[in-house]
């Protein structure tokens, strides 16, 4: 039998892979978000159907599927190696989040009230002006409360990697649990008290934007 | 390795018998979900705040962990619990860990439901002397179930998504199968293609339907017909 | 009067099957003061919308300031104006919205400085020296720093009409202004108008349900119904001294409950 301290001791040495794929991929979904939200609010019909066709595929598809397609079937197929497996991750992750969380962006944008757009107008702002200094601002904290929902997601959607093999706190449990079979309950309330413990700032963030996100939006 | 479409055709009716147990595998979480969402309501209500608290926080905690680990623990380490541990099969095990995380979902969506509900109609049942379960059956479930339809509808959608996990504990369904003919022929492309796609023509449309629940009951239950009613 | 402001030419406007406008013929004066009244959905509002290019017209010509509103010269006559083109005209029209439409993420003096900053190019002194001036004149000076949602309804409308004011419109539209207000915030907001309107030298267009006000401060009072113009002419005339018998029925409304003029 395994002390509680050693077996968190040996998922302490997943915390770094878990620590980089989370930060990376929030830092990329975010900003594909970002883009593809705008390019589906803007009037461009081919940027905003291709965009569409972007998010459809990677929404309507399962994240699994996903992450092993980058991982075993992408390099095969177009020769593409992405150096290493966190990339495959971060990459898996990023572009399925970035899909759901445009969707947010585009919702966000919608929902802010018609009359400021004519206000802005009316003030003789440019489209990227009215987008940049009215839209926008308004948006953004109309989305930060969901925002901060799918950043605990993508904190969930992290244990994925350890499936190919990426050294994450799962992984480092399940090597573990191999090894000291009758220690399995142990081993993995451990593992879901880290990711709790990971989850938690994100918590009080979501928490903390619901009551932010009310101030100083016009809502449609 | 290179893209062969003698070896795409091939895979598409292997795939296709693991398709009917992924559906079949969401329909029952679902069901599952769907009914434990409850208990997290009752748990709620309980008039004792010690215990709201602490069943609120076992929901926080299960909703803010991974599936996949939740799905480990029951198959690998809850036959290990001693006394009460039991030995599940895979189909079992996944029935039970998906449909305990995502109920922690559901209860949220039946929550928002109800409290859609304004005050004002709960006065108004009263007022009118109706009995409680009257009030619950003829005023406010009538009013907190229909904008739930599409919410509950995304869930179902979501979950048919997470139910390829199942496969990590060796439920035989698509991905299993795909993974299975990848390592024997070493041949990953087009099995986990053929997975996207089915996966693709068997959301999207879903996707859209919602979509169209979504907007009849926008229009139904806009905050214009609320407030003017 | 010198050279109109702003021409209308047989302008239509329809909304999928319903035309709201149907060929409006209309000049007003560079420092004319014009109220448009009549009965609701008979398109007051479209006429300014039409002029601050939030709506485009279905047909016909808007002209301001000597310049054509959505069609643009060029080396093969006129072609569609395209946004620089449109920003251009518009330098030169300001609008008061019915429902204040300030932006809420900003003060006060924010909301009246982000567009000469940001579209002007104004330095952030002047525009903070103009907003300030602006805003003291609409007697909003002590509530610069505040949000617009700690405003009152009256409030947020002088603000509104601070913010215009601030881009030195050569025109200004007044879009049912005080519709959105409680009755007794109502006054305050008419008082701003009044001074500016007397300051002369800017047009006006004021969208009004105030018949009063419209024959205190109003060159010209056009009343529409339906679609079309069917009386023009000073305050005297078409409030005082009704000709037709829609005219007189639709200002009935008003004296039933006001009880002050005839």
């Amino acid at each position: 039998m395994g002390t509680i301290t050693e077996i968190a001791l040996v998922l302490l040495k997943g915390i770094k892979v878990t620590l980089i794929v989370l930060v990376f991929s929030i830092i990329l979904s975010t900003l594909i978000a970002l883009i593809a939200g705008l390019s589906r609010s803007s009037s461009n019909l081919l940027l905003n159907k291709f965009t569409g066709f972007y998010v459809e595929i990677f929404r309507g598809t399962s994240l699994i599927v996903q992450l092993f397609w980058f991982s075993y079937a992408l390099p095969g197929l177009f020769n593409i190696h992405l150096g290493s497996d966190i990339w495959a991750g971060v990459l898996a992750i990023s572009l399925n989040y970035g899909a759901y969380m445009s969707e947010i962006v585009r919702g966000s944008i919608a929902a802010v009230a018609p009359g400021q757009t004519e206000a802005s107008v009316a003030l003789n702002m440019s489209k990227f002006q009215r987008m940049r200094h009215v839209i926008l601002p308004q948006a953004v904290r109309m989305m930060l409360p969901e925002y901060g929902n799918y950043l605990i997601q993508i904190l969930k959607a992290t244990s994925l990697v350890s499936l190919i093999g990426l050294m994450d706190i799962l992984y480092y449990g399940d090597i573990y649990r191999s090894t000291h079979l009758s220690d399995a309950p142990i081993v993995y309330i451990l593992v879901l008290v880290f990711y709790f413990i990971l989850a938690l700032p994100l918590i009080a963030f979501t928490r903390k934007m619901e009551s932010v996100s009310k101030k100083g939006v016009a809502q449609a | 390795m290179t893209w062969s479409w003698e070896v795409f055709f091939e895979v598409i009716p292997i795939i296709f018998k693991g398709m009917w147990i992924t559906v079949g595998l969401t329909i029952v979480c679902y069901l599952f979900a769907a009914i434990f969402g409850f208990f997290w309501l009752f748990m709620d209500r309980i008039p004792f705040k010690p215990a709201n608290w602490l069943f609120k926080w076992i929901a926080e905690f299960i909703r803010s962990t991974p599936p996949l680990v939740q799905l480990f623990f029951i198959y690998y380490a809850w036959p290990m619990v001693p006394v009460i541990g039991v030995s599940l099969n895979p189909f079992s095990a996944a029935v039970l860990g998906l449909g305990i995380h995502f109920s922690t979902y559901l209860s949220e969506v039946y929550r928002s439901g109800i409290e859609s509900v304004e005050k004002g109609q709960w006065e108004a049942a009263t007022a009118l002397n109706l009995s409680t379960s009257q009030k619950w059956f003829k005023v406010i479930l009538p009013q907190a179930i229909p904008p739930t339809i599409p919410m509950l509808g995304n869930y179902l959608i979501i979950m048919f998504k997470e139910v390829p996990l199942a496969s990590t504990i060796g439920v035989v369904a698509m991905l299993h199968l795909a993974n299975d003919y990848g390592a024997q022929y070493y041949k990953y492309v087009e099995p986990l293609t053929v997975v996207a796609i089915f996966f693709l023509i068997l959301s999207y449309p879903s996707a859209l339907l919602i979509k169209k629940l979504e907007d009849k009951y926008n229009r139904r239950f806009d905050k214009k017909y609320v407030t003017e009613s | 009067m010198g050279e109109p402001i702003a021409k209308y030419r047989d302008v239509h406007k329809s909304f999928g099957e319903v035309e709201v406008l149907k060929g409006i013929d209309l000049d007003i004066g560079s420092a004319e003061k014009v109220a448009l009244i009549g009965p609701s959905g008979s398109g007051k509002t479209t006429i300014i919308r039409l002029l601050m290019t939030l709506e485009n017209p279905t047909m016909g010509t808007i002209e301001v300031n000597g310049k054509n509103l959505w069609h643009m010269e060029s080396k093969n006559g006129l072609v569609p104006a395209n946004e620089k083109y449109l920003r251009e005209v518009r330098g030169d029209i300001g609008m008061v919205f019915q429902h204040f439409n300030l932006f809420p993420h900003m003060t006060i003096l924010e909301n009246c400085m982000t567009a000469p900053i940001n579209v002007k190019k104004e330095s952030k002194e002047s525009a903070r020296k103009r907003s300030l001036e602006m805003l003291e004149k609409v007697g909003l000076a002590d509530k610069v720093d505040l949000y617009p949602n700690q405003l009152s309804g009256g409030q947020k409308q002088r603000v509104a009409m601070a913010r215009a004011l601030v881009m030195r419109p050569k025109i200004m539209l007044f879009d049912e202004v005080t519709s959105a207000l409680d009755p007794e915030l109502v006054g305050e907001v008419l008082e701003v108008i009044r001074d500016i309107a007397e300051e002369g030298e800017m047009a006006m267009v004021l969208v009004t349900h105030e018949m009063d006000f419209a024959l205190d401060i109003a060159d010209r009072v056009l009343f529409l119904n339906d679609g079309v113009i069917e009386a023009d002419g000073p305050p005297s005339e078409i409030i005082e001294n009704p000709k037709s018998e829609r005219l007189k029925d639709f200002l009935s409304r008003f004296t039933s409950s006001n009880g002050n003029h005839a």
